[in-house]
């Protein structure tokens, strides 16, 4: 057994660190703004000329690692400095691109922070399934041209390419008949609809009508390849949850220690050190869950599938219960906008709602523990 | 970063394998994995076995018949022998005396006393406890006064597991009356045959006789049987709570409990279909199958940085961890039986009962070995005193 995880990784978890403590103080995530542009594109290029995107990919992609300990290292930091940059999508994305060998040179200038792609992969009644896909394709002397609803699309508005999960045979729900497509912002028929989201972080509805798209990969037969670049995205965000709580452990022990009530610290309270030594054992939980994660993403496809989803319902469970119990423990305290703790807070619970909750990787599990397909 | 053993590592875990199918005695693998009671001769006899291989006390130095092994072949040993039903090693004299007697004994008594732990001459029990010294345990009050070369034992100690087995006791004592509570303590072996010691049975919620309370009146102890320096007891106590703890959070045995369950589970049919497959209890199956998979892995990175089974804070995490997870399983496993969980049938553990019990076959010790397992997350420190240890290192360290 081996936790090491080597000389530069640490270093450049260790410079991620020092930058994003530097560049994003205290107060920048809690602007109630919320408003456009989707992310800060100065920074993007800082972190991305740090090698933090770099990181996500191998080197045949102008990449530096694209192991599972690779993004963990990245999106810890990220989760620690509440960074709202669009990792998440470069990721899933140049990892799907990378998985149907096409479209190298937008990975490697994904790499440099020069473009971002993002994935919509997900419908209005399809919740988290991949296969949910009523988007219809058809092939056109003109080439193929698309029509349906995409959901919750990351960083929608501001995405260089935007690629798309699109049916050319079957009906929603089937395993096969899923196509990939790369679609111009501006094509034809293509609307958007943006907004923002309650942890900060921006999206979009995407509406296509007749819209040209360029056939990525496999037809018909894409799903295993969403299924892996979505696990990567998976580990990706349990790891960035494992940051979020230990700053939120951090700060919840800050405050114990600090906050004076009843004439001395609330930390000597045994009701309120009890819970916090709850949090402490839940997030070593939660740290191993993604350990595992990222370990099995280089793994045979039915243990990949089955281990992160336990990792992403032990990250779901155990997030919960951080948010709520760093916001109680803080009081008032923790409803305030000023403060990065309900900001944190709010995060962790969205990190649940993105890529699948407890609940659906409890099913899946489960379904994947007694053989029968998810 | 690899979540793998190494090959050394992996040929290890392969030589006990292999030397536990071997040398395990089916008898005894059969009567654990199904909840049987364990008869103090098949625990000697497991220790016997263990001992001629050189594994009793593997984390002994070797100049005392250990091992030499790491944290992880410690790790690794402990999991399979809970894997293959092998018993638990009784740890009052290997893992707890023992360790006190290498670090603070005499020459003399480390002589003495180490190879009569081994070879089984010896069967010591814990006398720590006692009625009004619990989690509280440095209020202890049962006194030893020094007359000559002897102590002068009065008191009483409490809980003292499996203490009808054993020939010897060793106790925390109070040797000066006037020193503040952790103080005045000393650490005494004392012969539970010397006249004035009585044992009396504590009979358990599940019907048995496991825990003991014994009585000391005048009983006369060689000053000689005095553990280290008088008065430094409390030195020594706390040095064997936290000694030898890679294995605290139980993995081998909750994961050989967890596929007991698996399989009392899958044989219960509900309308057609196993319980397995019922929503809400394969859920909760579920639930606590990737808890102890995390915790293999939490319990895998405390050793890893410590080297030394992770610190106090860290052990203390996985025994509340450890045990909640244990007493789970207990819990589905009771669940699973439905109604025949009510019948209560304690002659179905005894190892000579071949009779036919009423419901899921093999399962009748399930529901009864729920309530034995309370006891976990409150023995050996409560759950609630391993709060505060971890608390005190999280907030005022």
């Amino acid at each position: 057994m081996d936790f090491d995880i080597g000389a530069d990784r640490q270093m450049l978890s260790d410079s991620l660190r020092r930058l994003i403590a530097e560049r994003y103080r205290p107060g920048l995530h809690s602007s109630p703004a919320y408003s456009g542009p989707d992310y800060s594109l100065g920074i993007w290029r800082e972190l991305a000329s740090l090698g933090a995107v770099a990181a996500l990919f191998p080197e045949s992609f102008g990449g530096l690692g694209g192991d599972g300990a690779d993004i963990a290292v990245v999106f810890e930091e990220l989760g620690r400095g509440l960074v709202m940059e669009p990792f998440l999508p470069a990721l899933v994305a140049g990892q799907t691109f990378a998985l149907a060998g096409s479209h190298t040179d937008l990975i490697r200038s994904t790499v440099e922070g020069m473009t971002l792609p993002t994935f919509a992969y997900y419908e209005p009644n399809g919740r988290y399934l991949l296969s949910e896909v009523s988007a219809r394709a058809v092939h056109t002397a003109n080439g193929w041209r698309i029509t349906g609803s995409k959901a919750v699309v990351p960083y929608l508005s501001s995405a260089s390419h935007i690629l798309v999960s699109a049916r050319t045979a079957g009906a929603s729900g089937d395993s096969s008949g899923v196509t990939l497509f790369l679609v111009a912002p501006d094509a034809d028929g293509l609307s958007r609809r943006h907004y923002a989201l309650v942890d900060g972080g921006r999206a979009g509805e995407l509406a296509l009508d007749g819209t040209p798209g360029a056939l990525i990969g496999p037809e018909a037969a894409a799903l295993p390849m969403i299924e892996q670049a979505v696990a990567s995205g998976v580990v990706a965000l349990c790891w960035e949850a494992v940051g979020v709580m230990e700053h939120l452990k951090a700060a919840t022990i800050e405050h114990l220690r600090t906050r004076n009530q009843f004439g001395g610290p609330i930390g000597r309270f045994q009701a309120l050190r009890h819970r916090l030594v709850t949090l402490a054992i839940e997030i070593e939980q939660a740290r191993s869950a993604a350990i595992l994660g990222a370990a099995a993403l280089e793994g045979p496809p039915e243990e990949r599938e089955r281990t992160v989803s336990a990792a992403k319902l032990t990250i779901g469970r155990v997030g919960t219960l951080i948010a709520e119990e760093s916001i109680q423990m803080h009081g008032g305290m923790g409803m305030v906008w000023e403060l990065p703790v309900s900001h944190y807070a709010k995060r962790l619970i969205m990190i649940g709602h993105e890529l699948g909750d407890e609940d659906y990787h409890l099913v899946r599990y489960i379904e994947l523990r007694s053989g029968f397909a998810a | 970063m690899k979540l793998r053993f190494t090959d050394a590592e992996e040929a290890f875990r392969k030589e006990v394998q292999s030397w536990l199918r071997e040398k395990l005695p089916k008898r005894l693998s059969e009567a654990v994995r199904c909840g049987k009671h364990l008869t103090k001769e098949d625990l000697e006899e497991w220790h016997r076995i263990l001992n001629q291989r050189g594994w009793l006390a593997a984390h002994w130095p070797v100049e005392w018949g250990g091992t030499g092994w790491g944290v992880i072949e410690q790790f690794i040993f402990d999991m399979e022998s809970a894997l293959a039903g092998a018993p638990r090693i009784v740890p009052f004299g290997v893992n707890m005396l023992a360790p006190v007697l290498i670090k603070y004994g005499s020459e003399a008594q480390r002589r003495f006393w180490l190879p009569r732990i081994l070879d089984g001459s010896d069967w010591w029990c814990q006398g720590f406890s006692e009625p009004g010294a619990g989690s509280d345990l440095a209020s202890l009050k049962c006194v030893a006064e020094r007359h000559g070369d002897e102590y002068i034992v009065n008191g009483q100690k409490t809980w003292t597991t499996l203490g009808h087995f054993a020939n010897r006791i060793f106790c925390l004592v109070r040797t000066d009356p006037s020193a503040k509570k952790q103080q005045g303590i000393s650490f005494l072996l004392i012969d539970l045959a010397t006249p004035g010691v009585e044992m009396r049975p504590i009979v358990l919620l599940d019907g048995r006789h496991e825990v003991n309370e014994v009585f000391f009146t005048n009983v006369r102890v060689p000053a000689g049987n005095l553990v280290g320096e008088e008065n430094k007891g409390w030195t020594y106590a706390k040095y064997l709570l936290t000694y030898e703890r890679t294995n605290i959070a139980g993995v081998g045995e909750a994961m050989a409990a967890l596929a007991w369950l698996r399989r009392v589970a899958g044989s219960v049919v509900v309308t057609g279909q196993p319980l397995t497959r019922d929503p809400y209890f394969a859920a909760r199956l579920a639930l606590v199958e990737i808890a102890l998979e995390n915790m293999k892995i939490t319990n895998l990175r405390a050793l890893a940085a410590s080297g030394e089974g992770g610190g106090s804070a860290a052990s203390s995490m996985l025994k509340i961890k450890g045990t909640e997870i244990r007493q789970e399983i207990a819990s589905l496993a009771r669940r699973a039986l439905g109604p025949y969980a009510q019948p209560f049938m304690p002659e179905a553990l005894e190892q000579d009962f071949h009779g036919v019990l009423p419901g899921p076959r093999d399962a009748g010790a399930l529901a009864v070995q729920y309530f034995n397992l309370r006891k976990l997350s409150i023995f050996g420190g409560s759950n609630e005193i391993q709060r505060e240890i971890v608390a005190k290192s999280l907030l005022e360290d």
